[in-house]
């Protein structure tokens, strides 16, 4: 993912797992119980490669159980999850980083050390390791606090740091689960455009869990709604994109009376999901 | 530590002293009875030579040996411990009830089958120590927040990296509460493994000095003891400090700011 960012996408080969074959992410039939509660019952989502999900519904519906399905962490009790084409646990997670709603920052390590490891993880030394996160640090806007640790820094900081080691892991499939849920809204806002730059710049299978519709429709190009406990996907509606970055561009776009209709047709779908 | 955090304790120490001072002289208190401070410290003085300096030296390097053993099967035992559900079954239940075992029934019993050497006293400091080390790194290990091991799985990392990077670290204050703890009770264990039999250590000065009714030794050795119990305490404190400096210690730290 390194070289991606100066050179041109290598060409797709079929003996590279990593690399999107068509479909990102699928998901059929997917249940999960825990003790007596149903907590997903017979999910079906389609995530073609390179496109963004948003998925939005009422606490408690199992969104964040489905990401941590879809990652691997856990498995479902029935139905698949295909990942880039990968069916087995271990095989979804070498494809996804996940990334909750807690920074999960380690508090004895700086910013550097932080976003470094996954390439630590992977083997790679202390050294090599910096040397190559060192150039996502100058594009986050962390490079001058390289040094500082967590607790030293505001929470949106935390969040990008948090988000750059997600980066460095160098997967092609994020699931974010709230990454923005904590911050204030005048932070959030400016971590969404980040994001939306970000993600034009280096496409990838994104999923993401939110409370929020207008962070669901400002950054997915599909966003399905999931029902009450137990989840399961009762709408979904296509986002047509927008042009232009920063705040202008966002406050004109939430002032389109498409997507004011499109934010109404969602936040009813979610009324009736309750 | 800094001088402004610990002169409250001095003060408090000093008024303790004149207190004590006033109250031998005043009310006459013979020597063997409650010897005054001042006599405690020409004691030490002049017995230093003769009698204190080796039995200082044979005492600390129990301490010193007993805390390391301990130190290292503890972190050692708390680490399987923590990788293997079946052995923390097993051997957890056995733990406890080792604690449940009187030290001063089973000093004398180690005496007999192991003579005078350092090998009793090493047992004795190592059984006491050891526990808060193996239930602070097991703790430690056991409370580290799951939502960090799953983290770490979604960025390649594997059961060691997990361990080394996370895990350990994460359990490193509780490890540290595990050690001042061992390290207080340390000197306990040694003088215990000297009063069961010993030909040299401040145990058996004191053992000597009771009956001799050498009351001004006796405390001679208790101050000896305690200053060593006091630097043991310092250097895990500092050891700390250097490890985690990420983490607040309660024990030096006077107020949050």
């Amino acid at each position: 993912m390194f070289a991606r960012r100066s050179s041109p996408p290598p060409a797709r080969s079929s003996s590279d797992p990593l690399q999107p074959v068509g479909t990102g992410v699928e998901l059929h039939r997917v249940a999960k119980r825990f003790g007596q509660t149903d907590a997903v019952a017979g999910a079906d989502l389609t995530v073609p490669a390179h496109s963004r999900l948003g998925i939005v519904g009422p606490s408690g519906c199992g969104k964040s159980t489905l990401l941590s399905m879809i990652c691997g962490l856990t498995d479902p009790d029935a139905g698949t999850i295909d990942v880039l084409g990968a069916a087995d646990a271990p095989g979804r997670l070498a494809r996804c980083a996940w990334m909750p709603q807690r920074d999960l920052l380690l508090p004895w390590r700086g910013v550097l050390a932080n976003a470094r490891i996954p390439l630590e993880n992977q083997g790679l030394s202390r050294r090599e390791a910096s040397r190559r996160v060192q150039p996502l640090l100058d594009r986050f806007g962390l490079a001058e606090f390289a040094d500082h640790r967590p607790a030293q820094l505001s929470g949106g900081m935390r969040q990008r740091v948090s988000f750059l080691r997600t980066v460095a892991a160098g997967k092609p499939v994020l699931l974010l689960d709230e990454p923005f849920g904590a911050l204030d809204s005048i932070t959030r806002a400016d971590l969404q455009d980040w994001l939306r730059a970000m993600l034009a710049d280096e496409p990838r299978t994104v999923v993401l869990v939110t409370h929020d519709v207008e962070e669901a429709l400002l950054l997915c190009d599909r966003v399905v709604v999931m029902s009450a406990r137990p989840g399961r996907v009762v709408a979904s509606v296509d986002v047509p994109p927008y042009a232009g970055t920063g705040a202008a561009a966002r406050r004109a776009r939430l002032a389109d009376p498409d997507f004011v209709a499109l934010r109404d047709t969602v936040l009813a779908h979610l009324e009736a999901a309750r | 530590m800094t001088a402004t955090r610990l002169w409250p304790s001095v003060l408090v120490g000093a008024v303790l002293l004149g207190a004590w001072e006033f109250v031998t002289r005043v009310l006459h208190v013979e020597e063997y009875i409650l010897p005054a401070p001042d006599q405690v410290a020409t004691t030490l003085v002049d017995r230093w030579g003769s009698t204190l300096r080796s039995a200082t030296w044979v005492t600390l390097t129990e301490i010193v040996l007993g805390f390391a053993i301990s130190v290292a099967a503890g972190l050692a035992l708390g680490c399987a411990l923590h990788f293997s559900a079946a052995a923390r079954r097993a051997l957890y239940p056995l733990l406890i009830g080792s604690q449940t075992i009187p030290i001063v029934v089973i000093a004398p019993i180690l005496a007999i089958i192991f003579g005078y050497s350092i090998t009793p006293k090493l047992i004795l400091v190592a059984l006491i120590c050891f526990f808060p080390v193996v239930i602070g790194t097991l703790d430690g290990l056991a409370s580290v927040d799951p939502e960090l091991v799953r983290m770490m799985r979604t960025l390649h990392g594997r059961r060691v990296a997990i361990f080394t990077r996370v895990e350990f670290p994460a359990a490193l204050p509780s490890v540290f509460t595990g050690l001042r703890l061992a390290a207080a009770y340390a000197a306990t264990g040694a003088v215990f493994g000297e009063y069961s039999g010993a030909s040299d250590g401040l145990g058996h000065v004191m053992r000597q000095g009771v009956p001799q009714l050498q009351s001004a030794l006796v405390f001679a050795a208790i101050v000896l003891l305690t200053a060593m119990s006091v630097v043991l305490f310092a250097l895990v404190n500092g050891a700390e400090r250097l490890l985690v400096p990420w983490h607040r210690n309660p024990t030096r730290e006077g107020n949050t700011r």
